[in-house]
C-alpha cells in the first residue's frame, strides 16, 4: 500500500485562534477515511489546506508524492475536491458548468464529452442535465459538486460533506458509489453522520479542537465505549468535560 | 494560454447569462447617447467629428466600468465557487488574466454598439475617420484600465456594493489627477508631485488618441498601468482567497 495523501504536521491559526493544531496521517489506496468532527473542529480548515486553498501556517501536505504548496498544479491534477457547501456557478447549467470543468482539466471534444456524461450518470444527474444550477434542489447540487470532483477519474477524492442535504435514498446511492470508487482510490470524506463511516469508512479520524483525538477503524473506535456505539465514543472524545471550557467548544 | 481562454469564455458567457450584459449596454448606449447629443452639442458645433462623443466617454466608464467588475471576484468569494476554481488546475494569474480579458471583450462589445456614431457623423459630413478609429482605440485602453482598477479592488472585499465604490473612487483619483483643480493644489507644495499626478492620469493619457496621436509613450503607460493592477489583483487574489 503507497500514501496517496501524506499530511505533516498541518498548522493553521488565524490572530490567536489555532484551527487545526499539528495535524499529521496518511491514507493509503484503497482507503476510505472518515473525518470526524464537531461543527468548528477544524475539519474543512484542514481539507483546504489539503487542496491548497489555504496556506498552512507550518507544516504541509502531499498528494501522489506532489506538495501541495510547492508543486500545486500538479497536486490538484491527481486531486477531486468538493469544498464545502458545493459551491456550483449557479447561472450554468449541469452540462455546461461540467464542460467548463472538464475544459479546465485538459479535456477536449468527445473525450469531454464522455467524461461529463460518464460522470453524469455517476450521479444520476440525466434528467436536470440542461437546468441552470441554481434551479436545482440542495441534493442535486450537491451531486452536481460530486460529479465535478469525479469527472476527471483522480486518484485522490476529498470530499467535504458529500451527502449533507441528500435524503436518504440519495444518501444510499452516494454511499455506494463512494464504496465502488475505493479500491482503486484514496478517498477522505469529511462528515459528522456517524452512521456513515459505519457504512462506508474502512478507517477513522476523529478531530476535536483542531487535534486528532483519534485515529482507527471504526470497529477499534467502538471498542472505546462500553456500549460499543460510535455516539458514545465520539461524544466522549468531543465533548470538553471541564464545564468551564464549554464555550470554546 | 489556453487556461485563460476557458476561463475568460465562462466569465463572458456568465455576463449574457443574466440580465447583466443587456442592461450595461443599454445603459452605456443611452448614456452616450445623451451626453453627447445634449450636453456635447453634437450638432450645434457643426463639425464633422466624435468630439463630444470621446469627451464624455470616460466619465460614462468611470460610472459603469466598476459596476461591471465589483462581482469579478466578490461575487465569487460569497458565493464559496472561488475555492473552486482556484483548487481547479490553473494558477491564480491565470484566472486574473482570463477574468479580466473577459471584461476586457465585454467593453469591447459595447463600445462596438456604438456605430451608429461613425455611421452618422459620415452621413453628415465628411470626418478624419483615422481620428475616430484612434479613439476608440483610445477608449479600448481607457476601458483596459478602470477594469483592471476595478477587478483588483473586487478581489480585496466579499461586499459587492464596497467594491463598486471602491473602483469608482480610485478610477476617479486617476481620471481627474491632471486637471487643474488637482494639479493647481499640488503645485503650490511641489510642482514635481502635480507633474507625476498628470502624467499618470487616465484621462491626459486619452486626449492624445482622440485628437489623433498614437504615441508609444501612451501605450506603455497603459500596458503598465493594467499590468500593474493585475499583478495586484493576483497578490490580493493569493492573500485573501481563503479569508
Amino acid at each position: 500500500m503507497t500514501a496517496l495523501i501524506e499530511i505533516d504536521g498541518l498548522t493553521k491559526r488565524f490572530g490567536g485562534f489555532t484551527a487545526v493544531d499539528n495535524v499529521s496521517f496518511t491514507v493509503a489506496r484503497g482507503e476510505v477515511l472518515g473525518f470526524l468532527g464537531p461543527n468548528g473542529a477544524g475539519k474543512s480548515t484542514t481539507m483546504r489546506m489539503l487542496a491548497g486553498f489555504m496556506t498552512p501556517t507550518s507544516g504541509t501536505a502531499r498528494i501522489c508524492g506532489h506538495d501541495v504548496q510547492g508543486d500545486s498544479l500538479a497536486a490538484r491534477k491527481a486531486l477531486g475536491f468538493l469544498p464545502e457547501g458545493a459551491p456550483t456557478y449557479p447561472d450554468m447549467t449541469v452540462q455546461g458548468f461540467l464542460h467548463f470543468v472538464a475544459a479546465v482539466r485538459g479535456f477536449n471534444g468527445s473525450e469531454a464529452a464522455d467524461r461529463v456524461s460518464h460522470a453524469i450518470g455517476l450521479t444520476t444527474l440525466q434528467g436536470v442535465r440542461l437546468q441552470p444550477v441554481e434551479t436545482l434542489s440542495k441534493g442535486f447540487k450537491r451531486r452536481v459538486g460530486l460529479a465535478q470532483a469525479l469527472l476527471h477519474n483522480p486518484p485522490v477524492l476529498v470530499l467535504d460533506e458529500p451527502t449533507d442535504g441528500l435524503d436518504p435514498n440519495q444518501k444510499h446511492a452516494v454511499r455506494e458509489l463512494i464504496a465502488s470508487l475505493s479500491a482503486e482510490k484514496a478517498i477522505v470524506i469529511s462528515t459528522h453522520i456517524l452512521e456513515e463511516v459505519d457504512a462506508v469508512c474502512s478507517r477513522a479520524i476523529i478531530i476535536a479542537g483542531g487535534r486528532i483525538v483519534a485515529d482507527g477503524t471504526p470497529a477499534e473506535l467502538e471498542k472505546r465505549h462500553p456500549s460499543g456505539k460510535l455516539d458514545d465514543v465520539f461524544r466522549d472524545l468531543t465533548m470538553p468535560r471541564d464545564p468551564s471550557k464549554q464555550q470554546a467548544a | 494560454m489556453r487556461n485563460i481562454w476557458i476561463v475568460a469564455k465562462r466569465e463572458l458567457a456568465a455576463y449574457f447569462a443574466t440580465p447583466v450584459a443587456v442592461v450595461f449596454i443599454v445603459i452605456f448606449l443611452a448614456l452616450q447617447g445623451v451626453l453627447t447629443f445634449n450636453l456635447g452639442n453634437f450638432f450645434d458645433r457643426n463639425q464633422a467629428d466624435l468630439a463630444p462623443f470621446f469627451n464624455f466617454l470616460p466619465w460614462v466608464y468611470l460610472l459603469l466600468i466598476p459596476a461591471l467588475t465589483m462581482r469579478l471576484w466578490a461575487e465569487e468569494r460569497r458565493l464559496g465557487t472561488i475555492e473552486l476554481l482556484l483548487t481547479l488546475p490553473i494558477t491564480q494569474g491565470q484566472a486574473v488574466v482570463g477574468k479580466f480579458l473577459a471584461a476586457w471583450a465585454f467593453c469591447a462589445i459595447a463600445l462596438a454598439l456604438t456605430f451608429p456614431f461613425i455611421i452618422l457623423v459620415n452621413v453628415l459630413g465628411r470626418p478624419d475617420n483615422g481620428v475616430i478609429a484612434t479613439g476608440y482605440a483610445g477608449g479600448l485602453l481607457v476601458a483596459g484600465a478602470f477594469l483592471s482598477v476595478g477587478a483588483a479592488l473586487s478581489a480585496a472585499t466579499k461586499n459587492q456594493v464596497i467594491a463598486f465604490v471602491l473602483g469608482v473612487a480610485v478610477c476617479f483619483v486617476f481620471a481627474v489627477a491632471s486637471y487643474p483643480l488637482v494639479t493647481d493644489f499640488l503645485a503650490k507644495s511641489s510642482p514635481v508631485l502635480a507633474e507625476a499626478a498628470r502624467r499618470l492620469s487616465v484621462a491626459e493619457r486619452f486626449q492624445g488618441f482622440t485628437r489623433g496621436v498614437v504615441s508609444l509613450r501612451d501605450l506603455i503607460y497603459f500596458a503598465s498601468f493594467i499590468g500593474f493592477w493585475l499583478f495586484l489583483n493576483t497578490v490580493i487574489v493569493e492573500h485573501r482567497k481563503a479569508d
